[in-house]
C-alpha cells in the first residue's frame, strides 16, 4: 500500500489543518508554542485585538455539544478580527438528516475560511479535510475519543511555561486514558517534543495495555504512577463510566485513583498540576489539590486562547 | 452453441492437469480437452494464445445489494466480469430468504440473466431474528444450498444447538461467521492502530469464543458446519486443531483480510471499513499460510456493494463491506504468487476447493463444477495471466464502488485479466465484446 501524504500539510510541508498533533515535526509544535507566546500579551492589553484575520469568517461546526470548548475558539478567532459563526449541528441539520458533507458543501458556498468541529467520530475531521473547498482550513476542536490538538498544545504550553524545557520530565496522565482525545494529542505531543517519560495510570478498563506501543508506560498503581512527576494530568471522568462494567463507582476510583494532597505528596516537590476541565471535585482530584499552589488549571484556560489564535494565524498564512 | 477455446493453457487444479490445449464446448457441456473431434465445426472460436483456461471461479459469499433497481443484474454482470462462473449468496437481503417463495424468486431471476449460477444461503432463523428455526426442507428443495444467520446473533447457545440439530438430521450445513454478539460492536479490530485512532475495537477473543462454542456444539449435533471470514491467527489455529481432531468443519477467508491489515486504515480510509475488521500483520500472515496448507478451504470476495453516501461517512459511521467479485481472480493470483505457490493451488482455493465445501448441496453439479472435465459443464474462465490493472472504481461493473484496492488510495497492481467468461457453455462475459473499457491496462 502506498503511504499518503499527511492531509495535515501541504507539499511544502507547512500546516493547512490541524487534525491530530501525530505525524506533525517537532519545528510546527514549537513555531505554534512560539507565536502563542507572542499573543499572551495582546490578551493583556485594553484593545485585545490583533487584525491577522479581519475578513475571514470562522466557523465553529459543533456536532457534540461543547460551550468552552466553543467558547475560547470564538474568543481566539474575534481577538484575531475574524467574523465568527457558530453553529450548534448536534441541534440543526443532523437532526434534519443532512450528510455531514452535505453540510460542508453548504457551508463553504457561505465562503467559509475556517471550520473548527467538534464530532462525536473519530476521523471525521479528517473527511471534512479531504472534501472541503482548497482553501478552507480544518481546526479539529476533539473528533470521538481520536484526537484535541489544541488542548494537547496549550497542555505543551503550559508545561513549557513551568519546566521551561520537555527533556528531562516525567509526565504522568491518569484516569480514563482510552476514551481520552486528550490523552492522545497529549502523549503525541510529549513524544514529538522529547519528554523522556511518559505514564498511562489507570485501572486495566480505562488503561489498556496497547498504550504501551503509542510509547508510555502503562501504569495500574497510582502511587508508581505519580511518584517523582514533575507534570500530573488529570483527565475528567465521564459521567457514563462512573458506574457499570467500566467502574463500580465514582467513590472506589476516587479512592485508588483520585489525586489527593498524600498522592501528590510522592510526586516531586515541584510538580503541576493540569486539567482539560471541567473537573469532576472528589471523583478524580480532591478541592484541596485542584484549588491549591501546584494547580495550573486556571493559568491553562488563559493559554487555551493564545495557542487557538496562534494556531488560526498559522493556518490562514498557509495556502494547500 | 459451439464453442473452441484454442490454444490456451488448460488449468485444472482438481486434476492437476496443466498443458496447452484446445477445449470444445457443446450444448452448455465440454465435450473434449486436447483431442478435438475433426469434425467439430465451432460456431465461435476463442483464440487463448498465452491465456490460461480456468474453471470458473466459485465464490462462497457475494452480497447483491437485493433489494435495489437493477442492482442482481450488476451485479452477476460483474460475478462474470471477474471470471465468477457460481456465488453463493447469503441471506440478509430485505425481506431476508426465510421463505421457499422468495428462494424461488430469487433464482428464477437469476437464471433469467444466465450470467452466473446462484446458490443462495436460507436463512436459519425465521427473519434471521435468532429465535425460530426456517422450514429447511421447504427450502433446500428451493435451492438453498445451506443455512446461515450472515452477520446477525442466534438468541442463545440452545437455540444453536437446536439449529444444529435440526440441520444435521437431514445433512445440512450450517454456515456461520464466528463472532460474540457483545464482543463484536467496534468498528475497527482491537489493536494498536485502534488504540491510537481513538477506534472501539472487535478483540480477538470475539472470534475465538464463538469458535469454541460453535466447535463444542459440533461436537454434541455432529452438524456440519462451514466457518464464514476468518480473521484472525488464533481463530486459524482452532480451526487448524478441529480439522485435525476430525470435526466436520470447513473455513474461508476474504480477499480483505487476505492482503490488509489494520494499518491500511491509514487517515481514516472508511473503504477499509469492513467486517471482520481487519487485523494485524501476524493475523495476515496466518490466514494466508491457513489458506495455503488447506486449513483455510476458500478464498471468497465477500462482495458487499455499499453506496458512495454510506461511506461518506466518518469512519465509524461508514456501513461496513467493499466491491470484490471482479477482484476474487487477481487476488487470488497475487496471494498464490506471493506465497510461492504453482497456478493450479492458488486457483484451487476459488474453483475446485469452494466446490468441495459445498459437496452434496450442488447436487449432480458438484461432479463436474469448479473442475474442467470431459462431459461436465462447461463453466470456464480465460485469463490472461500476464496481464496487470489497477481498480478504478468507475470501470466497474457492479455498483459498489468502494473497495480498499482502488488504485487512488492503494495503487495495488492486480496480476491476471479475465478475457472470457462462459457459463453452461454460453459467453457470459467477453473483454472484447464488453463496451465500457476496462481499467486502464499496465
Amino acid at each position: 500500500m502506498l503511504a499518503r501524504r499527511n492531509p495535515q500539510l501541504n507539499s511544502h510541508g507547512e500546516l493547512i489543518h490541524l487534525l491530530s498533533i501525530e505525524g506533525l515535526p517537532r519545528a510546527i509544535l514549537t513555531q505554534i508554542l512560539d507565536t502563542a507566546g507572542t499573543f499572551l500579551s495582546v490578551n493583556d492589553r485594553d484593545v485585545k485585538k490583533v487584525p491577522l484575520l479581519r475578513g475571514k469568517s470562522v466557523f465553529n461546526l459543533f456536532f457534540e455539544n461543547s460551550t468552552r470548548t466553543r467558547t475560547t475558539f470564538e474568543i481566539a478567532a474575534k481577538r484575531l478580527s475574524a467574523d465568527v459563526i457558530n453553529l450548534d449541528i448536534a441541534k440543526s441539520s443532523a437532526s434534519k438528516g443532512e450528510s455531514l458533507l452535505d453540510t460542508i458543501a453548504n457551508l463553504s458556498a457561505m465562503h467559509a475560511d475556517m471550520f473548527v468541529v467538534r464530532h462525536s467520530e473519530s476521523g471525521a475531521p479528517y473527511l471534512i479535510a479531504r472534501h472541503c473547498a482548497p482553501h478552507v482550513h480544518v481546526v479539529n476542536a476533539g473528533d470521538g475519543r481520536h484526537a484535541h490538538p489544541t488542548q494537547g498544545l496549550l497542555d505543551m504550553y503550559t508545561i513549557r511555561h513551568y519546566k521551561k524545557s520537555f527533556h528531562e520530565l516525567t509526565v504522568a496522565i491518569v484516569g480514563d486514558i482510552v476514551h481520552s482525545r486528550v490523552a492522545r494529542s497529549d502523549i503525541h505531543a510529549l513524544t514529538t517534543l522529547g519528554v523522556p517519560e511518559i505514564r498511562a495510570v489507570g485501572p486495566k478498563t480505562l488503561v489498556p495495555g496497547d498504550l504501551r506501543e503509542m510509547g508510555v508506560r502503562v501504569c495500574h498503581d497510582m502511587r508508581e504512577g505519580v511518584k517523582d512527576a514533575d507534570v500530573i494530568i488529570m483527565l475528567r471522568l465521564q459521567n457514563e463510566r462512573m458506574s457499570g462494567a467500566m467502574l463500580p463507582s465514582a467513590g472506589e476510583y476516587f479512592k485508588s485513583y483520585g489525586l489527593t494532597e498524600d498522592m501528590l505528596a510522592l510526586a516531586k516537590p515541584d510538580a503541576i498540576v493540569m486539567h482539560p476541565g471541567p473537573i469532576n471535585r472528589g471523583v478524580e482530584i480532591d478541592s484541596r489539590v485542584a484549588d491549591g499552589s501546584h494547580s495550573v488549571i486556571l493559568p491553562q484556560v488563559t493559554f487555551g486562547i493564545a495557542v487557538r489564535m496562534a494556531v488560526m494565524s498559522i493556518l490562514a498564512g498557509n495556502d494547500a | 452453441m459451439k464453442i473452441l477455446i484454442r490454444n490456451g493453457r488448460v488449468v485444472d487444479p482438481a486434476s492437476g492437469r496443466d498443458e496447452i490445449a484446445d477445449v470444445a464446448v457443446a450444448a452448455g457441456r465440454i465435450v473434449a480437452i486436447g483431442r478435438v473431434p475433426p469434425d467439430f465445426t465451432p460456431e465461435r472460436t476463442l483464440l487463448a494464445d498465452g491465456c490460461v483456461v480456468a474453471p470458473g471461479l466459485v465464490d462462497l459469499a457475494a452480497r447483491l445489494k437485493e433489494p435495489g433497481p437493477g442492482a442482481l443484474e450488476s451485479e452477476l454482470a460483474a460475478a462474470a466480469a471477474g471470471g465468477v462462473t457460481s456465488l453463493v449468496c447469503p441471506p440478509d437481503m430485505d425481506p431476508p430468504l426465510d421463505e421457499p417463495g422468495l428462494v424461488d424468486m430469487l433464482k428464477f431471476r437469476a437464471r433469467k440473466l444466465s450470467r452466473c449460477r446462484l446458490f443462495p444461503l436460507g436463512a436459519l432463523t425465521h427473519r434471521l431474528a435468532g429465535v425460530e428455526l426456517t422450514e429447511m426442507i421447504e427450502l433446500t428443495e428451493a435451492g438453498c444450498v445451506g443455512f446461515s444467520q450472515a452477520e446477525y446473533p442466534v438468541k442463545d447457545n440452545l437455540t444453536l444447538m437446536r439449529a444444529m440439530q435440526y440441520a444435521s438430521t437431514r445433512g445440512y450445513a450450517v454456515w456461520l461467521r464466528p463472532q460474540d454478539p457483545s464482543l463484536s460492536a467496534g468498528v475497527a479490530a482491537s489493536g494498536a492502530v485502534a488504540t491510537r485512532l481513538g477506534l472501539s475495537g472487535v478483540p480477538v477473543v470475539s472470534e475465538t469464543i464463538a469458535l469454541h462454542t460453535i466447535l463444542e456444539l459440533v461436537r454434541q449435533t455432529s452438524a456440519r458446519v462451514h466457518l464464514c471470514r476468518l480473521s484472525s491467527a488464533a481463530g486459524v489455529e482452532l480451526v487448524r486443531r478441529a480439522k485435525a481432531e476430525g470435526l466436520p468443519v470447513t473455513a474461508d477467508v476474504s480477499i480483505n483480510s487476505l492482503h490488509l491489515t489494520d494499518v491500511d486504515i491509514g487517515y481514516f480510509n472508511a473503504d477499509m471499513r469492513l467486517t471482520p475488521p481487519l487485523r494485524q500483520g501476524k493475523d495476515r500472515d496466518a490466514l494466508r499460510a491457513g489458506l495455503a496448507d488447506g486449513t483455510i478451504d476458500a478464498l471468497v470476495s465477500d462482495h458487499t456493494p455499499v453506496g458512495n453516501d454510506d461511506k461518506m461517512l466518518p469512519f465509524g459511521e461508514a456501513v461496513p463491506g467493499a466491491t470484490g467479485l471482479e477482484l476474487l481472480l487477481s487476488l487470488a493470483l497475487k496471494w498464490g504468487t506471493e506465497s510461492k505457490l504453482s497456478l493450479a493451488q492458488a486457483l484451487a482455493r476459488v474453483t475446485s476447493e469452494p466446490v468441495r465445501v459445498l459437496g452434496e448441496a450442488l447436487g449432480s453439479l458438484g461432479q463436474s463444477a469448479g473442475r474442467l472435465v470431459e462431459g461436465g459443464v462447461a463453466d470456464i474462465c480465460v485469463f490472461d495471466s500476464e496481464a496487470e490493472w489497477q481498480v478504478t472504481p468507475d470501470a466497474l461493473r457492479s455498483q459498489g464502488k468502494h473497495t480498499p484496492f482502488d488504485a487512488t488510495s492503494s495503487g495495488t497492481r492486480m496480476p491476471g485479466r479475465v478475457r472470457h467468461t462462459l457459463v453452461a457453455g454460453t459467453l457470459a462475459y467477453s473483454a472484447e465484446l464488453s463496451k465500457s473499457s476496462d481499467a486502464t491496462s499496465a
